[in-house]
Order: C-alpha cells, then sequence, then structure tokens
C-alpha cells in the first residue's frame, strides 16, 4: 500500500504556462472541427450523408433572401439573451433563468400592447421597450435580493422562476387575458398593427436593438466602472470588499441588468415576431443564450458571430427537417456537442500532461 | 375517502420519476459534483429504455438500456468535469440541452419507421409494466390499493432510496464517498482515490437518472413515445435533493410531496376551491422556490450540503 502512495503516477497533469493567443485559437479552431466531425459520424450511423446534411444546413440557411431574413429573425432574441446572460456570469452569479426573464419582459410589454394600443407608436413602443426591461430586470431581480440577503443558490432558484413565469403566461391566458373572439379557444390576442415594432429591410427592428446592445454591452464591460468591478467581483469577492467595493450592490445592480436586457428580447420576440404573447415566447432560447454565452467566452462581439452561427444551425436544420425528414433537434444535439469539445479545450489550454520518467522520480 | 385514496396513488405515481431523479442527483452531489444535467440524463434513458424495449419487448432489457443511457450522459458530464475540470454548471447545463434533443431526434428518427406513425410498447413488456398484485395482499381494502397496487418501478425505487441511504451513512465507502464531498484533498491524503469514486458516484447517479427517465416514457403516456416527455421532471428532482436534505431516504417522501402537488389539480373537487389550473401547474415550482429561500435563511441549523459542491478538485494544488 505505501510503495504504491510513493510511486509518481504515470502522468501528472500541470497548469502549464499561458499559451500564446494564436495557439488557444488553434485549440478551439481544433475543437470545432472534432465537434462537427463528431456530428457526423453520429449522421452516418444514422444511414444519411453528413456532407451533404451539412450542405444543405448552410444552403438552406442562405438559399434566398426569405432564407436569411428567417436566420436573423432567430438571431434577434438569442442575440440579446446571451447578451444578457454575460452580464450575470461575468460575475460568476449562474443566471439560468434568462427563460423567466424573457417571459416577465413580454408579459410586462404585452399588457401595453393589449391594453394601450391606441397611443401614438412611437410611444408605445418606447413605453412597450421600458416595460421589458424593467419587466426582465425585477425577475431577475428577486434571486438576487435572496442571493444578497441570504445566499440563496442561485442556480436553482432562477430555474424555478422560469417555470412560474411560464405558468403566469398560462393563467392570462386562460383568464383575464384571453382572447374573446377566439371562440372559447385559449389564446392571447394578436397585437393591432400600431404595437408592432416596425420592419426594417424586411425583417423586424430588433435586430438594430440587438446591435446597438452589443456595442453598449461591449464598451460597458470594457471600459465603465462598473463593468470593471462586475469582473472584480466575479473574480474574487473578498478582493472586491477589500478594494471598498459594495459587492451587494454590484450583484443587485448587475443582476437586474443583465434581467432587463433578457426581458428586451421578450419584448422584441413577441412585439416584433410573435405580434402575440405565447407560452413560447422564450422556447428555449435562455438556455441557448447560455451555451452561445460561454462558447463566445462572454465577449459581446464574439457573442454577436456564435449566435449568428447558431442561427443558422438552427434555420438550417428546420431546412434539412423538410426534406430529409430528421428533427429539427439535430441543431440542439449539434450546438452541445461543440460546446462539449470546447469545454473539453480548455482544458488542453490551461493545463499540460507530464510522463514520469523511466524508473519513478524521487 | 375514496377519493382521497385515489388521490395518494396517483401522488405516488407522479413521485416516482422525481424520486429516482432526486436519489441519482444525491450520489453525484455527495462526492461533490452539481450535475445540472438530470433532465437530460433522464431524458437518454427515457430514449433508451423505450428503444430497447420497443425492439426486443423485454422489461429487464429496458431497464438495463436506460440505466446505461443515463450513465453514459454522465460519464461524459464526468470526464468533462473531473477530468478536464469545467465548469460544472454550464457542462450539466449543456447535457440537459443535449439529452434532450438527442431523445427526441431519435424518437422523430424511430417514428419515421414506424408504419402507423406511432410508436407503442409491445404487448409482453407492457404486461410486466402493469400494476403488480400479490394474492391476498392487493385485495386488502384501503391498504392493498395503497401499498400493493403499482408498478414494479415504484417498488424499485423506493428500494434503491434506501440501499442509498444504507450505502452512504452506514458503508466505509459511502463514508469515504461523503468525505470526499466535503474536503477531496483531506480525503486523498487519507489514501481516498478520490477520482475513481467521484467517477463511480457520477456514473451510478447518472444509471439511476436514466431509470427515472424510462418511468416518463414507459409508464407516464401507458407505453406510447412522446417527445419532451420528462419535461421539467429532472429540474425538479435537481430542486428536491436541497429539499431532501442530501438524504436518499428523505427523497421518499419529498418525491411524494411532490408527485401529490402535481396530481392536485385532478382531486380538488371545483365546487370547493375554483383556482386557475396554471396556479397548479405552477405549485410545484413556487414551493420549491420558497423551500430553497427559507432553507437558506436558516443555514445555521445542520444543513448537509456537501461543503465542496460545485467544485472542481484539482490534485496538484492541494
Amino acid at each position: 500500500m505505501s510503495a504504491q502512495i510513493s510511486k509518481e503516477p504515470l502522468i501528472r497533469v500541470i497548469k502549464r504556462a499561458e499559451r500564446p493567443p494564436r495557439q488557444v485559437t488553434m485549440l478551439r479552431a481544433l475543437a470545432l472541427v472534432l465537434a462537427i466531425v463528431a456530428g457526423g459520424v453520429f449522421i452516418l450511423c444514422l444511414g444519411y450523408n453528413p456532407i451533404s446534411i451539412y450542405g444543405t444546413i448552410l444552403s438552406g440557411a442562405f438559399r434566398s433572401t426569405m432564407a436569411v431574413q428567417a436566420t436573423v429573425k432567430i438571431m434577434i432574441p438569442l442575440l440579446i439573451s446571451s447578451l444578457g446572460v454575460t452580464l450575470a456570469f461575468k460575475m460568476k452569479f449562474w443566471n439560468i433563468g434568462a427563460e423567466g426573464q424573457i417571459i416577465a419582459g413580454a408579459i410586462l410589454a404585452s399588457y401595453f400592447a393589449l391594453y394601450h394600443d391606441t397611443w401614438n407608436h412611437w410611444v408605445l413602443v418606447g413605453v412597450m421597450f421600458l416595460a421589458g426591461a424593467i419587466g426582465g430586470g425585477l425577475w431577475g431581480l428577486i434571486p438576487a435580493l435572496c442571493k444578497v440577503k441570504w445566499n440563496t443558490n442561485e442556480t436553482l432558484f432562477t430555474l424555478m422562476l422560469n417555470y412560474i413565469a411560464l405558468y403566469v403566461v398560462d393563467y392570462l391566458r386562460d383568464g383575464p387575458w384571453k382572447d374573446p373572439g377566439s371562440q372559447g379557444f385559449p389564446k392571447i390576442a394578436r397585437f393591432s398593427k400600431n404595437a408592432m415594432l416596425d420592419k426594417v429591410l424586411g425583417i423586424q427592428m430588433g435586430w438594430i436593438i440587438a446591435l446597438i446592445l452589443v456595442v453598449v454591452l461591449y464598451i460597458y464591460l470594457r471600459y465603465t466602472k462598473q463593468g470593471y468591478e462586475i469582473s472584480v467581483v466575479g473574480e474574487s469577492s473578498p478582493t472586491a470588499k477589500y478594494a471598498v467595493m459594495n459587492v451587494r450592490k454590484i450583484i443587485l445592480r448587475t443582476m437586474f441588468l443583465s434581467g432587463a436586457v433578457c426581458g428586451i428580447a421578450g419584448m422584441v420576440q413577441a412585439t416584433g415576431s410573435d405580434i402575440t404573447l405565447t407560452e413560447n415566447v422564450a422556447g428555449g432560447v435562455g438556455f441557448t443564450a447560455i451555451i452561445v454565452a460561454w462558447l463566445a467566452q462572454l465577449n459581446p462581439i464574439t457573442i454577436a458571430i456564435v449566435s449568428f452561427l447558431f442561427s443558422v444551425l438552427e434555420k438550417g436544420s428546420s431546412v434539412v427537417q423538410s426534406s430529409f425528414g430528421l428533427s429539427t433537434d439535430c441543431a440542439d444535439v449539434l450546438q452541445a456537442i461543440i460546446l462539449f469539445f470546447v469545454l473539453g479545450c480548455e482544458f488542453f489550454i490551461r493545463y499540460g500532461f507530464v510522463v514520469r520518467k523511466k524508473g519513478g522520480a524521487s | 375517502m375514496d377519493l382521497f385514496i385515489k388521490f395518494l396513488v396517483a401522488a405516488v405515481l407522479a413521485g416516482t420519476p422525481l424520486l429516482f431523479g432526486t436519489a441519482g442527483e444525491i450520489v453525484s452531489e455527495k462526492v461533490g459534483h452539481l450535475n445540472l444535467g438530470v433532465e437530460g440524463m433522464m431524458s437518454i434513458g427515457a430514449c433508451a429504455g423505450f428503444m430497447a424495449g420497443y425492439y426486443s419487448d423485454s422489461f429487464l432489457i429496458a431497464l438495463i438500456a436506460a440505466a446505461l443511457g443515463g450513465a453514459l450522459g454522465a460519464l461524459v458530464y464526468g470526464v468533462l468535469t473531473v477530468t478536464f475540470m469545467a465548469n460544472q454548471n454550464v457542462t450539466g447545463l449543456t447535457l440537459t440541452i443535449f439529452g434532450i434533443g438527442l431523445s427526441n431526434f431519435i424518437g422523430v428518427y424511430a417514428l419515421s419507421f414506424s408504419p402507423n406513425g406511432t410508436l407503442k410498447l409491445p404487448e409482453g413488456i407492457t404486461a410486466h409494466m402493469r400494476s403488480i398484485h400479490i394474492p391476498g395482499l392487493s385485495d386488502l381494502p384501503i391498504v392493498g390499493e395503497l401499498l400493493f397496487s403499482y408498478n414494479p418501478f415504484v417498488y424499485l425505487g423506493v428500494v434503491l432510496a434506501i440501499a442509498l441511504s444504507f450505502y452512504l451513512s452506514r458503508t466505509k465507502t459511502g463514508l469515504n464517498v461523503q468525505a470526499i464531498g466535503e474536503n477531496p484533498a483531506a480525503a486523498d491524503a487519507a489514501g481516498i482515490r478520490v477520482i475513481r469514486w467521484k467517477y463511480i458516484n457520477i456514473l451510478l447517479g447518472g444509471a439511476i437518472c436514466g431509470i427515472g427517465g424510462a418511468y416518463c416514457s414507459m409508464i407516464i403516456n401507458s407505453g406510447v413515445w412522446i417527445s419532451n416527455c420528462v419535461g421539467g421532471l429532472g429540474w425538479i428532482s435537481v430542486a428536491l435533493v436541497i429539499f431532501a436534505g442530501w438524504k436518499p431516504a428523505n427523497a421518499i417522501y419529498g418525491s411524494l410531496i411532490f408527485g401529490a402537488l402535481r396530481v392536485l389539480k385532478y382531486y380538488v373537487p371545483k365546487s370547493y376551491v375554483n383556482v386557475p389550473v396554471a396556479v397548479y401547474d405552477m405549485l410545484p415550482f413556487l414551493i420549491t422556490a420558497l423551500v430553497l429561500v427559507v432553507s437558506s435563511m436558516h443555514k445555521s441549523k445542520g444543513v448537509n450540503i456537501p461543503a465542496s459542491l460545485g467544485l472542481n478538485y484539482y490534485r496538484e494544488e492541494r
């Protein structure tokens, strides 16, 4: 027994000096390629030609102006909510409640779309935008308050709030907001034209909001005092306290903003794409957003690129569905495989292996 | 009274998948690994179990396939978080998205080969899944219905939870495992094989979750394949771990209570309480959230949360 313990293991893991940025990029690219190969092997096992499936995904997303517009339309809520979760994740606050925050924002914005649709169009759009942000922000503030007060586990709490928000929509749909003109079928009425977001280049203007948010968040996280505070709290809460930062205030403020950005995603989806409020207003986007944010290393510019690529995957896989009969779920599977490989590759960026010398050292 | 008995029976049936999910997650959390992939592992188990049952017509093979499917999902999680030290939250969440996507995808794929557009388990296997009938015992009034009228999964779940409870707190291995969850470095220094037991527990937890998934696909929809059949039960299980205080035996009544909440809407007479259906659907999640907050308020009073939960162990940094 003692001989076993004193023996050095055959392979040891050691922390390595930082790799040069080029090597890091190469490793990540390699992970991506491996993920695509792994997905291809899976497709092959099902008896299809991976190249023709991947080809269909790409061509499906770009085959016509309409297809490109549809791809962008998918990207809008994904991009915005990825930016939202990034704020919380930078602080190492595990907000997996984007789904609920999207819904909360959509609910509050829908109230104005349904009951104040006679207002001046631009006033209404402005109010709905604010309502979305406030709805999502407050929904994000609840777990943050409990976190700073009682150290409540935010991962599980935000998760439960997702379902609670979802059933609030169900409640509104079945009761107070039920469309009287739907002959008893439980649904919420379609918004009037006045409450719809305008189109720019044939796509709802949410894409402009999304791109503006990318720039704003890039600057906010990188060049402002508040952005700096977020990273310090994320790296080490004691350090932040030592630097006389008000950690509680930073957590509350950041989670409000994180929820608010997700809420905007909900408002944009409801008033720009769905033109009504349904329980599918978030439809899993809040979870995919976490994959996107993590893949993009929490960098807003990279998030824009990754969420566009993911939207290509989503749109393309709907074409794969219609031409091969394979389910659109393959987009989710591929996205997850990509993140699995990238998560694995992070290890090789930070650590290296040492093989035991012959005969064993010491 | 009759209605109340029916309600309790329904609560047990609705709580069983939660019992598996919770027990599986406890086993994993005991070695310090918060696996948010329960929903995903259950989905993989649901799909593997159903498909194996569909093609083999054997209940045992279906069970084994479900356990293996869940364990395979857990293996991905284990490799990434134990060996590659990736972030546990993100890895688990990705596993959930992967598992749900994969099982729905395979379901649709299998449906395309089905002659009548549905997938239904064959007769031979459904016979095994029916409620047991013990002559004499099952015929007893009330007791017979309450205790001896369930499908085999229910008994398997209870036995498993008790066995795990024994394993964790009464065997030397179990105590070693708990030590890993509290302080892996100290456990390592004491000669406990930290990495090995982390893998064993994570895989075991995945296998148990997988069986819970099989319950969702094989029992809940009476043997007909439906996409998204796990439908959030995995997430409730993750929360139930806290409710159960990291004790598998407590998970038995915890899952019973949450099962009761899930079926409450069918048994409360409308004439007494007229609450919208959405409120009933929300209840399990609302109460879980309240439990979370309340239990965090009383942090000082004996909580069993493994001290190293969520933190990866890097041996060279002891």
